[in-house]
């Protein structure tokens, strides 16, 4: 039974939660409020989910899943949380497959595009804030700072796989004792 | 076969990612568009202005769209299955046995190295798709307003996305007007 409610609960999740992975934290406190787990437990959850491979939104549903019914219940939480993306995906896709043609939609798209781009860019400055940047501001990761030029001259000149800069900058991490 | 392929490229993504779907990006740019020419750039960039602003988690998203552009229905779920794998893999491993893997002193610093890597990724990946999406001096408005109201404002994501479209459809409507107007004179 604890599996079918996993699914619900999780497919309400995908349904609800709009803009990726963080949009989910509300509703797993909400989860919380079930006694499933402490609202403080929310915390490492997606520490962890931040800190391992794969959508942040999945992981932590994967997590959730774990702690109530062991892997099936893991299967059961993130079946349940991409059943709706799947769906509402599907008929999407078809919709601009079948118009992506007219001009109408080239149009919207060609004001879309600028604006995701924005978008993306937004939630980077973000990113870049964890990344280089502790609690305040003023504390600038210079080593970090120098790791960054060094990659992005290696990027562009050796069009490598993105998982060898990723595993090169772990090591140097690891060596150089990173610390923010 | 194809269905295969689908499932294991998008669970090597799933499985090469840090940080969430912004970081997917890099990722999906040389997997899907410069390996497999899955999809191109253009359409990456859409997908995620569709993925931003509709329910579920972003990755799955943009997963479920190139599936589907591939191999329809079941390319959409298979791809989709694909980069949620890793995911339940490694997770459940440490929950089992590895709950306090972050206390690990070297955990952390190879994630913080880690974390400028990414940075650096995707500032490269928004460089080239700026390239495709900011190609004149309205999308350049278009870009910095959306930019501003998402840096500094709460104005909703499906808000920006909408009126990015209709900006998008009246811009191109003024050229023709006023093409057509120049044809006459």
């Amino acid at each position: 039974m604890i599996l079918l409610e996993l699914f619900f609960e999780f497919f309400k999740v995908g349904l609800f939660a709009v803009g990726g992975g963080m949009a989910t934290l509300p509703f797993l406190y909400e989860l919380a409020e079930k006694g499933w787990y402490a609202p403080e437990f929310v915390s490492t959850m997606l520490a962890i989910s931040e800190s391992t491979p794969g959508p942040i939104g999945i992981n932590m549903s994967t997590y959730v899943g774990f702690l109530q019914w062991g892997i099936l219940g893991s299967i059961a939480a993130v079946i349940g949380e991409i059943t709706p993306s799947i769906i509402i995906i599907l008929i999407i896709s078809k919709f601009l497959q079948k118009f992506k043609d007219s001009a109408i939609f080239k149009d919207a798209f060609y004001g879309l595009r600028a604006a995701s781009c924005a978008m993306i860019v937004a939630a980077g400055v973000g990113i870049v804030k964890i990344a280089f940047f502790g609690e305040k501001l003023s504390d600038f990761f210079w080593q970090g700072g120098i790791l960054a030029v060094i990659l992005y001259v290696f990027l562009k000149k050796f069009k490598l796989h993105p998982v060898v800069y990723i595993g090169i900058s772990a090591v140097v991490g690891i060596i150089f004792k990173f610390s923010i | 076969m194809e269905y295969l392929m689908l499932f294991l490229t998008f669970a090597k993504i799933g499985a090469i990612t840090f940080g969430g779907g912004l970081a997917m990006l890099p990722i999906l740019k040389r997997e899907v568009v410069e390996n497999k020419g899955w999809a191109t750039e253009e359409e990456l960039v859409d997908y995620y202005a569709i993925g931003q602003c509709t329910p579920g988690i972003i990755a799955v998203n943009t997963a479920t769209f190139i599936g589907a552009k591939q191999k329809g229905v079941l390319g959409g779920i298979v791809a989709t299955l694909g980069v949620v794998f890793p995911s339940v893999i490694i997770i459940t491993t440490i929950a089992a046995f590895l709950q306090n893997f972050l206390d690990y002193q070297f955990v952390q610093y190879a994630l913080n190295g880690i974390r400028i890597c990414v940075c650096v990724l995707i500032f490269d990946a928004v460089l080239t798709l700026l390239k495709k999406a900011v190609i004149d001096i309205p999308s350049g408005v278009i870009f910095l307003v959306a930019l501003v109201l998402s840096l500094f404002t709460s104005f909703p994501i499906i808000g920006i996305v909408v009126l990015a479209g209709i900006c998008g459809i009246s811009v191109k409507a003024a050229k023709k007007f006023k093409s057509k107007g120049g044809d006459k004179e």
